[in-house]
């Protein structure tokens, strides 16, 4: 097995789908000759031409909407956003036609697409270039979200978003592109939409997170029980929606007690309907408040500050700590 | 300044395309692919959607139907656009004062006045009708025509996708950005700009400065025509000309048809605030069915009683389709879930079961 990044596992996951499925079509900005900004599409061109590897004009309306109309007859058009900021110009169309394109035609037509997008911020990007787009999204019905933190994740997820009969939208991590390398198998495999996994198993405390901030959990988990010699389980969601409750609740009502992790901004984000889900249906196990580790409500810093802006460890900890002492 | 009076005006460039005058006359024979027998169903397709429109006001102001957009005054552009259109290879995305087209894709009456009367199943088109549902938002649908259309292209198939807008719907980006990818991946797809002349009060002058909307076309190096609304006749030329260029890989059209709608923006407008008596009465006299009846009477091919009866006969099958639409129940439970996803979601499933409970315990109540 290959050892890969994860956007190689991307990279992977896309010449799989293309080459399995003729339907599959990619379009974006830069993504032909160049490669895609963070090189994710990186030889498709070559393999696949200019007609499903579409480079496009500078608009994100545009090439959001256009697919959308191949979707509905009969492609399986993969859109990448160069960043999660640059969504906003397509927003109507992810808003107001995405997401309900199979509900208000009582399932006549459908939008099989996905939209992959460069996720979240720590790579000391220009403004614009580190959104949580995940809380623009939660209150749109109809589009599922994914969020992968590693490569075998990636690649699975990516094939499963592709094959699903539903629009998707896939966050991906940037920060965690080129972290590290993971064994990633050849060929086509699914992650299923909508299974969480439990990364870590403990017994003090459920920590839940997605996508990069799996790796913060980890690290605090791992600090906490140097230090204090707490067992905390770690929850990677993979999924937001839909959202495997089912483990997550299992979990908490195991440990007792829960700390959810995103950068997201603190106020009304997809981490406050974590603990929502949990008062709803864990309350009589918790030994103490979910605690959540959140950005704050600011736009994202500039590169010299964004470090007091994304949770750490340390932050992590403090929550751990908070739950455990209560 | 000098470089601006120097150019020629957007009117000498794009002149209106008109083939059958206010008058029932002929500026030129018919174009080979219209016959009589043809612009008769023309002409029954037109005086039924007019019947429709008028009967779906006076239903909004009985209260038995939700907000309407009528489209009285524009049935020639409606019924032009749609006609030559193969309704299974091709496709429509109209706006919400297009269901004329729509109906003539394929569209059943009860679909439509179901959509107006608040159920979503009225969005969903026959199989082998590609209606796309309306889109409220404007412009969007533009580039949703150009997806589709692309989308046949890459497939090997002479699709054509026309795309609904109206005089407002040329401001967003959207209609840039449709235009601008329909040029440059050369598309099949038909941009059918209806200028009625208000975007619900704000006239064309406030909407841009250019004298036509035909004149965009050159800033994307694509065919433009400026089309009479009103003349049934020209209209499908233009559109018979503009699918056979789409059909043949020659790429997309931009297409203003110059019209006017007679009633308001929607059953909440007064157009009274923002249009006068004259401008009305001046675009009624020019009314695409009358025109098309006149040429038909004159041919020696269409009587009073022939015409009567047709008028009869739009009414009964109106009042049939009412009958058909206010007989069915209102969407279930069920249908409030069970579409969002081909698989619900774990969520959807608990809401759902929440939903029911609640409506049998409230059910309960009432009764005990």
């Amino acid at each position: 097995m290959a050892k890969l990044t994860l956007i190689q596992a991307i990279n992977d996951a896309l010449r799989v789908a293309m080459r399995q499925d003729p339907t599959v079509v990619l379009l974006g900005e830069d993504i032909g000759v160049n490669g895609g900004v963070f090189r994710a599409t990186d030889g498709l061109i070559k393999e696949f031409g200019p007609e499903r590897v579409i480079d496009c004009p500078l608009a994100e309306s545009g090439f959001v909407g256009a697919a959308i109309g191949m979707a509905v007859n009969g492609l399986r058009p993969v859109v990448e956003v160069q960043f999660d900021g640059f969504l906003a110009p397509a927003h109507e169309h992810v808003a107001n036609h995405l997401s309900r394109i199979r509900h208000r035609s009582r399932g006549r037509f459908t939008c099989p697409m996905v939209i992959r997008i460069p996720s979240w911020g720590g790579i000391k990007a220009l403004e614009h270039h580190s959104e949580s787009i995940e809380n623009w999204y939660l209150n749109i019905p109809g589009l599922k979200m994914v969020a992968p933190s590693n490569p075998y994740d990636a690649k699975g997820l990516l094939l499963a978003a592709i094959a699903d009969p539903d629009p998707v939208l896939f966050m991906e991590p940037k920060r965690l592109y080129r972290a590290f390398r993971a064994e990633v198998p050849e060929g086509y495999y699914t992650v299923p939409l909508g299974k969480a996994a439990v990364v870590r198993e403990g017994t003090d405390m459920t920590v839940i997170s997605y996508g990069v901030h799996v790796h913060t959990a980890l690290e605090a988990a791992e600090q906490a029980a140097a230090r204090h010699g707490w067992q905390a389980e770690v929850i990677d969601l993979r999924s937001l929606n839909p959202l495997d409750l089912d483990t997550l609740i299992a979990s908490v009502k195991k440990t007792g007690r829960a700390v959810v992790v995103s950068e997201a901004p603190r106020t009304g984000g997809f981490h406050s309907e974590l603990v929502a889900l949990i008062n709803d249906h864990a309350l009589e196990y918790l030994e103490a408040p979910v605690a959540r580790v959140t950005g704050f409500d600011v736009p994202m810093p500039y590169l010299l500050t964004e470090d007091l802006y994304i949770p750490d460890a340390g932050r992590v900890l403090d929550a751990m700590h908070d739950v455990r002492t209560y | 300044m000098e470089l601006q009076t120097a150019l020629p005006r957007g009117e000498q460039l794009f002149p209106v395309r008109q083939i059958l005058q206010a008058d029932g006359t002929l500026l030129e024979p018919l174009p080979p692919f219209l016959n009589l027998d043809r612009l008769k169903d023309v002409y029954r397709r037109m005086v039924l959607l007019r019947v429709f429109d008028q009967r779906c006001l006076n239903l909004q102001r009985q209260g038995r139907m939700g907000t309407f957009a009528p489209f009285s005054g524009q049935e020639a552009s409606q019924v032009g656009s749609a006609y030559l259109l193969r309704p299974d290879r091709d496709w429509i995305f109209p706006t919400y004062r297009d269901h004329g087209a729509m109906h003539v894709m394929g569209v059943p009456l009860v679909n439509i006045l179901r959509y107006f009367m608040g159920d979503e199943q009225g969005s969903r088109a026959p199989e082998g009708v590609n209606a796309f549902p309306i889109s409220i938002p404007i412009a969007t649908q533009l580039l949703h025509a150009v997806g589709a259309a692309w989308a046949g292209k890459l497939k090997g198939e002479d699709t054509v996708a026309v795309g609904y807008a109206g005089d407002g719907g040329t401001s967003p980006g959207d209609f840039h950005e449709a235009l601008n990818f329909a040029s440059v991946f050369n598309v099949g797809a038909i941009f059918f700009i209806q200028n009625n002349r208000y975007a619900i009060s704000t006239p064309n002058s406030r909407q841009f400065k250019a004298a036509t909307i035909a004149q965009r076309a050159l800033g994307y190096d694509i065919p433009g025509v400026r089309v009479d609304g009103q003349d049934v006749v020209a209209v499908l030329s233009v559109m018979h000309e503009a699918i056979e260029r789409a059909r043949s890989g020659g790429g997309p059209t931009l297409i203003e048809s110059v019209t006017f709608r007679y009633g308001p923006h929607t059953t909440s407008d007064d157009p009274k605030r923002y249009r006068s008596q004259e401008e009305l009465e001046e675009w009624q006299a020019k009314d695409p069915i009358e025109r098309l009846r006149r040429y038909l009477a004159a041919q020696g091919n269409w009587s009073d009683s022939d015409d009567e009866a047709l008028w009869n006969q739009a009414r009964e099958q109106v009042a049939a389709a009412v009958a058909e639409a206010e007989a069915m129940p209102r969407p279930s439970v069920d249908d409030l879930f069970d579409y969002l996803y081909l698989e619900p979601t774990p969520n959807l499933v608990r809401q759902k079961e929440y939903l029911k409970a609640y409506l049998a315990r409230k059910e309960g109540e009432l009764r005990g």
